[in-house]
């Protein structure tokens, strides 16, 4: 991807014309800028956002889960992750899915090494970034029940497993399966979203509902936490989706505008939606909205006009309250903090509505059946077989990774006495307030 | 001896004050309390999961007074005071004391208050 690109990007925007493998200082520092914002969305966005809206007795486990991910998931992606991803396998049936062990702990990667026009070691740095906050989503969906030991071996596996091959297929490059279909992904929409929504919904449907939901009263510890994450992660976005345009560029701007437009548009949604049907619009819900369309317009970031990028915001919000409203009580499973409800769901409508809103436009489209011969149902059923194998990989690599995990761990499930006290103080020694 | 109690909107504490010290009433108990009576409680809203929330908070006057005609002159100025006209305003209940002792003094009943 990043090299058909740069490729692409010298080829139709001669003012940013970059030459191969010559390193350009308003990309690095673009890139490097970038990795530090994605990173933010993780140990300070998406985890003020979960503990916020946790029972005051398991804030700080809920915390503990996304940092405790965020960090173990970027020494994997160090150890081999990377190496899975974005490697590329002699053998070509094995590249369509796997990127060797050619890399293991950065083997062969030189400090000057290029990345198109940027350090190769900061591509690696800005790409462990997202490796780690796709695991640390699925926390949300079972948090006050699972064990942090249980989670801390999901955490490790599943980044070996799940992300690193999915990683591979959609943006390892060439012969890697999905990226040679032409699947439309600008920022990770099926790749993040989807993938860590659905493996959150696995995990909760594994480890069980919290005992007492949904009959007992869960208030959430403090939404004034959660609308600060919320705008920690709309802050840190403008690295995820700006940022994966790999270069200080207009592309980067498309991305930046579209990403602020349908996140707007989302957020308003959301609390219009609930001002009518439940008659007061509240902050969880604006901040819920805002989170919606920031994953909805992730796979379309780079692709899509302004008037796309509403039409997705604002969908995506639509999405997102269906299935945290009406879905989940229609299924009664435990999504606790909503992953799957809002990062799967918003995640697979913008990953489809990439297919059909995608402008017709060379400079703009990777690769696919749009780009190569303006085919938009084509492109449209690339779309919806990438959805279909990401859901299908993470479902089967999910339930593989948590009972490993469950079994090394002794069950992945904490005591009744354990659930009942809080996690904090049980499983961490800490409490969120001391009075 | 007479003892008022009234339970009253948390807002009304000091328009409530004020009223009792005008009247006359030189002392008062003062505490936070829950509960609900006829305007029931409310409910609260997070992501579509609806909760009932049944105790609401008020606060609770306490004050003793040596005859009927302070117990009026209070229970009146309390009325007058903590009274919004809509549902939720609160009760006052009055009651008799047996005894009343100061512990600094040991001074009884009236003499105490």
């Amino acid at each position: 991807m990043k090299s058909k690109f740069s490729a692409l990007m010298a080829l139709f925007l001669p003012i940013f014309a970059i030459a191969e493998d010559k390193l350009d200082s308003g990309d690095t520092a673009w890139m490097m800028i970038s990795t530090a914002l994605v990173l933010l969305m993780t140990p300070a966005g998406l985890a003020l956002f979960y503990g916020g809206m946790t029972r005051s007795k398991n804030v700080l486990n809920t915390y503990a889960m996304v940092m405790g991910a965020f960090v173990l998931a970027m020494v994997v992606w160090i150890i081999a992750g990377y190496s899975i991803a974005f490697g590329a396998h002699e053998n070509a049936t094995l590249q369509n899915v796997f990127g060797g062990f050619n890399h293991i702990l950065l083997d062969g990667i030189k400090w000057g090494d290029l990345s198109g026009s940027y350090p190769t070691y900061v591509f690696i740095a800005f790409q462990g970034t997202f490796a780690a906050i796709t695991v640390a989503i699925a926390s949300g969906s079972v948090i006050g029940r699972m064990k942090f030991s249980t989670w801390m071996v999901v955490v490790a596996l599943w980044g070996l497993l799940v992300y690193a091959p999915i990683a591979h297929m959609v943006w390892g490059g060439d012969g890697a399966y999905l990226f040679d279909e032409g699947a439309l992904d600008f920022a990770g929409g099926t790749v993040v979203h989807m993938n860590g929504g659905l493996a959150g919904l696995v995990l909760a449907i594994l480890v069980g509902k919290r005992s007492g939901y949904p009959k007992q009263a869960m208030k959430p510890y403090s939404i004034l936490l959660t609308a600060l994450g919320a705008s920690l992660l709309w802050f840190g976005w403008y690295g995820f989706n700006a940022g994966s345009a790999f270069g200080a560029n207009a592309v980067a701007g498309v991305a930046l505008l579209t990403t602020t437009v349908a996140t707007a548009a989302a957020g308003l949604a959301w609390m219009l939606i609930e001002w009518v049907i439940y008659k007061k619009p509240t902050l969880l819900g604006i901040a819920s909205g805002i989170i919606a369309g920031l994953v909805a317009i992730t796979p379309a970031a780079g692709f899509v006009s302004i008037g796309g990028a509403f039409i997705i915001g604002i969908g995506g919000s639509v999405i997102g309250f269906f299935g945290v409203v009406t879905l989940k009580k229609m299924f009664k499973y435990d999504d606790s903090l909503d992953a799957f409800g809002i990062h799967f769901l918003a995640g697979l409508w913008g990953a489809l509505m990439t297919g059909v809103l995608a402008l017709n436009d060379k400079d703009l489209l990777w690769d696919g059946p749009m780009k190569e011969s303006a085919d938009r149902m084509g492109q449209f059923i690339v779309q919806l077989e990438s959805v279909g194998i990401v859901a299908l990989w993470t479902l089967v690599g999910t339930i593989i990774v948590y009972f490993i995990a469950a079994s090394l761990t002794g069950g992945g499930r904490v005591s009744e006495e354990t659930e009942e006290i809080g996690l904090d103080e049980t499983l961490h020694g800490e409490k969120v307030v001391n009075d | 001896m007479k003892k008022i109690e009234a339970i009253i909107k948390p807002f009304k504490l000091e328009d409530v004050k004020d009223a009792l010290v005008e009247a006359g009433i030189e002392g008062m108990t003062v505490s936070e309390v829950k509960g609900y009576g006829r305007q029931q409680g409310h409910s609260e809203l997070y992501r579509g999961a609806e909760y009932v929330v049944e105790f609401i908070p008020k606060i609770k006057i306490e004050i003793v007074v040596s005859n009927d005609d302070y117990a009026k002159k209070a229970v009146d100025a309390i009325s007058e005071a903590a009274k919004t006209g809509k549902i939720g305003d609160g009760k006052i209940f009055v009651s008799t004391i047996d005894s009343v002792l100061r512990i600094r003094t040991d001074e009884r009943d009236t003499d105490a208050l």
